[in-house]
């Protein structure tokens, strides 16, 4: 293999939501990363075993500081150890980046993006996000983000930060809606979808992330609306 | 070992030689894809091998059962760590399928209903080491997990084991397909960890 694991020491760790952590981690052999690829945690124990998961890079920075976003999976085998035991100090290991297909480019301003997001899916979007903002590209950004509750939206306070005249960002929530919310609570439809997302006319290149049954409702939904099948990246977790 | 990450234990008991390295054990089988799920009726599908001579062989898919299907129980890998073992498939040998295609070149790009493509080495589809699977656990392929048909390699990386395929085309080099394209590696060994280029 032509790519190895970089050593990684966590710098930072703060709770994203009451499921999940944010961690910066120090890769100082990082060779940075296009928003929306992901890379590989590989954890060792002491006797040698070890543990490999994928997840998408929130952000990266040129001196090597690598953020992700991790939601506990319950039954999971790495990621409650990320979010509840890992802490400032310890060391793994990465591999990355990963993935050059489901990425935004800046330049790539020939056409609208519209990025949809189910839960923690919203990492890669996000990372396109903030790509899109630190370019000041101008290409109409829209980002659909859907949570069970407020409390449950990752990289809240950012997003509503990088929201401005080129991207705008729309919630559904699916349990529970900040106090004084004006829509109505309750899972995405495809009513819902076609009102606060760019319309196929104006060909956006669509960026989902989500769970499979997400990922695979919503793209489903994305063609009935009349988008072309090329036009619709989808990115689905819930394996590991 | 570099290091050990403090506190790091993993999960025991999942221990089984039939598992490669990087690779944890699931029951429940996971869904992977690059774009939405191509919904292809069996009356319409149909399965197209191309030689370097331009003659076509094509299977519809009462055609492809008549060459015989059987039953295969066999141990899938994805590149995303996950592997699951034992699964029962039904399908078509491609032994059967190539039988009787003549063909000098050495590689074969897989085509899918929806664009997608993967490039294998033709030894590895030949010696009942590839089917053309149309059942998975006692069903029907879900559209989801590739049906109506797919192409199964489970010796390879799943990933080269392309959903919803639709034909076969010999090439003489190893040109990459869709994931190789974008980086993964051109063959895919699980037991070398062949992930990425």
């Amino acid at each position: 293999m032509r790519s190895t694991w970089h050593s990684a020491t966590i710098v930072e760790t703060r709770a994203e939501t009451p499921h999940s952590v944010r961690m910066t981690l120090a890769v100082p052999t990082w060779p940075g990363s296009e928003p929306g690829s992901h890379l590989d945690v590989r954890l060792t124990a002491p006797d040698g075993y070890q543990a490999s998961r994928s997840y998408s890079v929130a952000s990266s920075s040129p001196w090597g500081h690598v953020v992700l976003a991790i939601d506990e999976l319950p039954d999971g085998e790495v990621s409650p150890f990320l979010v509840n035991e890992a802490r400032p100090g310890d060391t793994l290991e990465v591999h990355g980046p990963l993935g050059s297909y489901f990425v935004w480019r800046p330049g790539q301003n020939d056409r609208p993006v519209q990025l949809i997001a189910g839960g923690s899916g919203v990492v890669p979007l996000y990372a396109m996000a903030v790509a899109h903002d630190l370019a000041e590209d101008t290409t109409p950004f829209q980002l659909l983000y859907s949570v069970r509750t407020p409390a449950d939206a990752f990289f809240a306070a950012e997003l509503t930060e990088l929201a401005g005249p080129s991207f705008q960002v729309t919630h559904v929530y699916t349990r529970q809606a900040p106090t004084g919310w004006p829509g109505t609570v309750g899972r995405l439809t495809r009513d819902t979808l076609a009102a606060s997302t760019i319309p196929p006319s104006e060909r956006p290149r669509v960026y989902v992330c989500g769970s499979t049954g997400f990922a695979e409702t919503v793209a489903t939904w994305l063609l009935d609306l009349g988008h072309s099948t090329t036009d619709i990246l989808t990115e689905r977790f819930g394996g590991l | 070992m570099p290091f050990a990450t403090r506190g790091f234990s993993g999960r025991r008991g999942q221990a089984d030689t039939r598992v490669p390295p990087g690779q944890t054990m699931v029951e429940k089988w996971p869904v992977l894809s690059a774009g939405p799920t191509p919904q292809v009726e069996t009356r319409d599908w149909e399965l197209t091998v191309q030689d370097e001579t331009g003659t076509d062989h094509r299977w519809s898919w009462d055609e492809l059962h008549a060459l015989g299907v059987e039953d295969i129980t066999v141990d899938i890998h994805c590149v995303t760590h996950w592997s699951k073992l034992g699964m029962a498939w039904r399908g078509v040998s491609l032994d059967k399928i190539l039988a009787n295609v003549r063909s000098e070149h050495r590689y074969v790009m897989a085509h899918s209903y929806g664009g997608y493509t993967t490039n294998l080495p033709l030894e590895d589809l030949l010696d009942g080491k590839a089917w053309i699977a149309t059942e998975a656990e006692g069903e029907p392929l879900d559209p989801e997990h590739g049906g109506p048909a797919r192409l199964l390699v489970p010796h390879l990386y799943f990933w080269k084991s392309a959903k919803w395929v639709r034909g076969l085309t010999m090439m003489p080099d190893n040109d990459p397909g869709f994931w190789e394209q974008y980086g993964y590696h051109l063959y895919g060994d699980p037991w070398k960890e062949q992930r990425y280029r």
